[in-house]
């Protein structure tokens, strides 16, 4: 009944780097801006909120359709990326890259978000008292408490990237190894009459995704007990 | 209450519709976007109560949609392929019926591609080249066996970017992502596409006739304007407009 090809394997292999990369960069850039959100008391917090949630919203061909247009040569991204002498980034694994951090943002800021504001201001004040400064209350208190933040929102950015079809169709270009990720080869093998090797990838495909939510819904309890 | 009302109303209308005569479901291969926008528009002049509509995309995704019961009254491929495998197991209503052949050409929206070949397509110039994927679709099949006849498969293949069906795959040439594609001669002689950077006509000795044909599936069975859809693609006004398209007619 398992029968995956070399190539199902390699979409697998693809999917998994593609959404490990993008999981750690949007821990970088997610934590500050879910960490901004959850502190800051100024008016223009509420339009960047929404901004962050745009592509919880936004059909997957709106987001594809600009991103090919301005990372193409005659758009601002595509002009910027070829002034630095990367070249064009659709038909790339990094053009992927930059459409699944836009694409998977809000999984990772508002978990986080959430997370923060489940601490309060209290144990930051603490901190202060004992002489902690900002940065480092926010490492030895702020993320300690938390940590089950970072893990849900890590493990629905990966799950969400994963999960990506329209985009990745749209600006990809379908290059085995560099941009045929796991549900765009299941799209090719139904499109093919494949429906064997559809069948085996999409069992694949469920039984991870079942894993991970069942991960999620695990720690979700810890997240309660924070606040 | 106005929750009875509402259900009247929305009784009423579903009843108005169906008293209306007939509406069709058509589903086309790609490379037919403009020529069939064309007839049918033609065709609702003469029929201005019926109802057409066109649905895109890929011969390959109906076929599989059909057998599985999707609402398409008439099926046109791009691979005569598929409406013949429909046929033997029970999906068609008519017999197959071929309405041209389609050409592939080398277009670009940057380059000169009439003034290009083949073989233009080693240049370090053009770092990607779109072709339909040849997996599934058969203007992509076609392309590929037009690069292996030409012996250049191998040296082009890392450059090739593969778009869904052959409009999708016109797309990444348009938008300058891909600087040249193999595409349907219909999608490069319409107004839009034909005004950028030429074409250059890819010998049919190249590659295995790109033979098209269309049905009226089972569904369609008695509904009329399928049947008068059908006979209109064989009048003059619709052979005249996929001439236009580049289309080569059967006979």
């Amino acid at each position: 009944m398992m029968h995956l090809t070399p190539s199902d394997i390699q979409a697998i292999w693809l999917t998994i780097k593609l959404a490990g990369v993008v999981t750690l960069i949007l821990l970088l850039i997610g934590t500050p801006i879910a960490w901004w959100l959850a502190r800051t008391k100024v008016w223009w917090k509420r339009p960047i909120g929404a901004v962050v949630a745009l592509p919880l919203v936004l059909p997957p061909s709106v987001l594809g359709f600009y991103l090919l247009l301005a990372m193409g040569p005659n758009g601002p991204v595509g002009q910027f990326t070829q002034a630095l002498g990367i070249g064009h980034l659709p038909f790339t694994f990094w053009g992927l890259v930059i459409a699944s951090i836009f694409y998977s943002l809000p999984f990772m800021v508002q978990p986080l978000q959430n997370a923060f504001e489940a601490i309060g201001e209290r144990p930051l004040e603490v901190a202060a008292t004992l002489r902690a400064s900002p940065l480092d209350a926010f490492f030895t208190v702020a993320v300690p408490l938390a940590l089950p933040g970072f893990i849900t929102a890590s493990i629905l950015t990966f799950a969400h990237t994963v999960g990506e079809f329209g985009v990745v169709l749209m600006i990809g270009g379908n290059i085995p190894g560099e941009t045929r990720v796991a549900s765009v080869q299941i799209y090719d093998h139904v499109e093919a009459l494949e429906y064997m090797q559809a069948h085996s990838l999409s069992a694949v495909m469920l039984i991870f995704s079942f894993a991970v939510l069942l991960c999620v819904y695990t720690w979700r309890p810890s997240v309660k007990r924070v606040g | 209450m106005i929750l009875p009302k509402i259900l009247i109303f929305i009784c009423a209308l579903v009843l108005s519709m169906s008293a209306y005569a007939e509406k069709i479901n058509i589903a086309a291969a790609a490379d037919l976007k403009f020529a069939m926008d064309e007839i049918v528009a033609k065709f609702r002049e003469v029929n201005a109560k019926d109802d057409v509509d066109v649905i895109y995309g890929s011969s390959g995704k109906f076929y599989t949609q059909i057998q599985q019961g999707a609402p398409y009254d008439l099926y046109f491929s791009a691979d005569i392929a598929f409406p013949r495998e429909l046929a033997k197991s029970g999906f068609s209503f008519s017999e197959v019926i071929p309405y041209a052949f389609g050409r592939i050409v080398l277009w670009s929206a940057t380059m000169e591609a009439n003034k290009m070949s083949l073989d233009s397509l080693t240049s370090s110039k053009i770092s990607h080249i779109a072709i339909a994927n040849p997996k599934h679709a058969p203007y992509g099949k076609r392309a590929e066996e037009a690069l292996r006849a030409s012996r250049l498969w191998e040296r082009v293949e890392p450059k090739l970017v593969y778009g869904e069906n052959i409009a999708h795959t016109a797309q990444f040439v348009q938008t300058g992502n891909a600087q040249v594609g193999i595409i349907a001669l219909s999608l490069a002689l319409n107004p839009a596409l034909a005004n950028k950077g030429g074409y250059w006509l890819i010998p049919d000795t190249l590659h295995a006739p790109l033979e098209q044909a269309f049905i009226i599936t089972k569904r369609a069975q008695g509904n009329d304007l399928a049947k008068k859809f059908a006979d209109y693609m064989r009048s003059s006004a619709t052979r005249t407009i996929m001439t236009k398209y580049g289309f080569v007619l059967p006979n």
